[in-house]
């Protein structure tokens, strides 16, 4: 059984001119301990499929119209905001891309730690203490202890996300959601905070959704990866198969745009044109406008996504016959 | 801590000699001087110039200032040349009336101000918000003094329920203070409970925006740890300045509703000061307001440095 599935999800945003659709028909699973990597550039909809997961979407503008997210069982949709703060914290931790700016300024991050374990554990004041040293020590902040009395700005933007990490974890919950954890980080920090989640999962055994517009990131520690554009799910594949055999164009635009060491010098590439207007989608294929490989066919029908190899679906009409690389 | 209050004490200094010798130069710079309002309307130019010469106005200005400041060194402000008593006596016989009045109204202010801000940030755009920064505008816009003359219009004269002026001290009758301080208290409050409710709910608005308060959320706190513990201590940080701000503009405010009301605070007891041209009286009086009110920015700050982290880090 998965752990979270959600199911033809569709978020509403609205707009200037009546609402449009921020994610449309987006189905995938997650399994017990596995790494799930979103990807996809900015306004794809990967941070509103993570909101939605989370009841956090700011309504208004945002109102889920249809489909389900059924996480251990339990449709999270249906679920009143006093369910699923239950659910926030013991159920599923978040951390989000700004670590600078995602801990509260004026509260110690002992305070802010343990005020996390207070609410959802009949938890005393000596316990809740202990539970922040040893989520701070696990997350690799050196003289734990002492650290409780400071206030972020005492701390970097790294030990900041680690704090995060700490908060979000410290009621054991199954699922991480990790919605950009590492793009505002430097380069170096940013390999020891995916270390650290990797060896987190371990330790938690929980199942983390990494959510990244890397491509990089999601090769280090997805297990499987989903590819959205323009709200709508577009490809899925274990890791090795979809960097083995891109079955959408826009993968492959996402893949060759990785800079590569080997290559002389020579011009980034680039997917030309931008993320259509989510106003006004073109009515078939999202993709479609910027497609090298469009015929006819792509604008006409929305394509389905249909399944290419075991685990591996695609919704490109084209994918047998893009060249293989 | 202790070392910024004292900076910030010895850093005051400057400003209140700034301010008195700006009265100083006011007041000399106005025309008709004391002589005409002590020897009357009948006393001939020779008598006022007795006058004059008796009360040592006849010197050049700097000696004039120069004794007072010499006089403000040894502790001694003069006497006031129409009450006949010291203006220092004079002063803290008024004090508390003007303070007490000015505390009610921040009372009211804080009370109202706050709570209608924070609540209308909560419901943005609906009935409740509409109504509270409707509210506000009116309290904003209306002229103080017509608002203390239309509530004794009402509650006074029609209904007969209050006073319609004077001042019963707190100490002699906690009634009779609050009937005679009441209307002189919302008058003075209204404009700052609407500047203080705006305020209150751009900043909560901002402030219910920020990453943290998605964090709170995301960790599953209650919404009354979200919004009265982690958004609220944020949004008193800006607020607490503006606090400072509506306090100065109470005890200046009191001048006018002290006169609506006629209550005997230090706002009147400067109005006929200036009006008789009393300068020992005027130059004390003011000296002890800017006191206050420095002292009040100082309370401000260290406050702010208490709400802040950041701040009290860098002070050191």
């Amino acid at each position: 059984m998965s752990l979270l599935s959600v199911r033809n999800l569709q978020v509403l945003f609205a707009g200037e001119h009546g609402e449009f659709a921020a994610v449309d028909d987006v189905s995938f699973d997650l399994a017990p301990g596995e790494v799930l990597g979103i990807v996809g550039e900015s306004g794809s909809g990967k941070s509103v499929t993570a909101l939605s997961i989370m009841g956090l979407l700011p309504r208004p503008p945002a109102r889920v119209a249809r489909g389900s997210i059924v996480f251990e069982g339990e449709d999270l949709l249906r679920y009143g905001e006093r369910d699923l703060r239950r659910i926030r914290g013991p159920g599923i931790g978040m951390i989000f891309q700004e670590p600078m700016t995602s801990l509260n300024p004026v509260f110690t991050i002992g305070d802010q730690l343990m005020e996390t374990v207070r609410v959802h554990e009949r938890a005393g004041q000596k316990r809740q203490r202990d539970r922040a040293v040893e989520m701070l020590d696990k997350v690799g902040i050196a003289g734990a202890e002492r650290r409780l009395d400071d206030y972020p700005h005492q701390l970097s933007g790294g030990m900041r996300q680690r704090v995060m990490i700490a908060m979000a974890l410290i009621c054991n919950p199954r699922l991480l959601i990790a919605d950009e954890p590492t793009t505002a980080l430097d380069v170096t920090i940013q390999q020891q905070i995916l270390e650290l989640l990797l060896d987190l999962r371990e330790e938690f055994r929980m199942a983390i959704m990494i959510i990244t517009h890397n491509m990089g990131v999601v090769a280090e520690t997805a297990d499987r990866v989903i590819v959205m554009y323009a709200g709508r799910l577009v490809e899925q594949a274990p890791v090795d198969g979809l960097f083995a055999r891109p079955a959408h164009p826009y993968t492959r635009g996402l893949l060759d745009s990785i800079p590569k060491l080997s290559d002389e010098r020579e011009r980034l590439k680039t997917i030309p044109g931008t993320l259509p207007n989510p106003a006004s989608v073109p009515p078939g294929c999202r993709f479609e406008p910027r497609c090298a490989w469009r015929v006819g066919a792509c604008a006409a029908a929305v394509p389905p996504l249909a399944a290419i190899a075991a685990g591996h679906d695609s919704a490109c009409i084209r994918h047998r016959e893009l060249p293989v690389q | 801590m202790g070392r910024v209050i004292l900076n910030r004490v010895l850093g005051s200094i400057p400003v209140i000699l700034i301010v008195t010798l700006i009265t100083f130069g006011l007041m000399r710079a106005i025309p008709g001087d004391v002589s005409a309002a002590l020897g009357g309307v009948s006393s001939t130019l020779a008598e006022r110039e007795l006058i004059r010469k008796n009360l040592g106005l006849d010197q050049p200005w700097y000696v004039q200032l120069t004794k007072w400041y010499a006089g403000l060194a040894r502790g001694d402000l003069g006497r006031s040349i129409f009450l006949g008593k010291d203006v220092t006596q004079a002063t803290f016989e008024r004090l508390p009336v003007t303070v007490s009045l000015s505390i009610y109204a921040l009372v009211l202010t804080l009370i109202f101000g706050m709570v209608s801000g924070v609540l209308a940030a909560l419901r943005q755009n609906s009935w409740v918000d509409q109504a509270a920064m409707m509210f506000a505008m009116i309290g904003v816009s209306m002229p103080n003094f017509w608002l203390g003359l239309m509530m004794i219009v009402l509650f006074s004269v029609q209904l007969g329920w209050l006073p319609t002026g004077g001042y019963i001290p707190f100490t002699q009758d906690p009634i009779g203070w609050l009937r005679s301080a009441t209307m002189p208290a919302i008058s003075l409050a209204l404009l700052q409970i609407g500047l203080l409710a705006r305020i209150t709910r751009s900043t909560m608005l901002e402030v219910l925006r920020q990453d943290y308060i998605r964090t709170a959320r995301a960790k599953g706190l209650p919404n009354y740890l979200v919004v009265g513990k982690h958004a609220l201590a944020n949004t008193m940080i800006p607020v607490v300045t503006v606090i400072g701000i509506i306090v100065s503009l109470l005890i200046s405010g009191a001048v006018v509703t002290e006169s609506v009301f006629s209550i005997p605070g230090v706002g009147q007891l400067l109005t006929s000061a200036i009006l008789n041209r009393d300068y020992p009286m005027i130059q004390g009086g003011l000296l002890f307001v800017t006191m206050l009110l420095v002292g009040i920015n100082i309370l401000v700050d260290v406050a702010y440095a208490w709400l802040d982290p950041r701040v009290r880090y860098e002070g050191g």
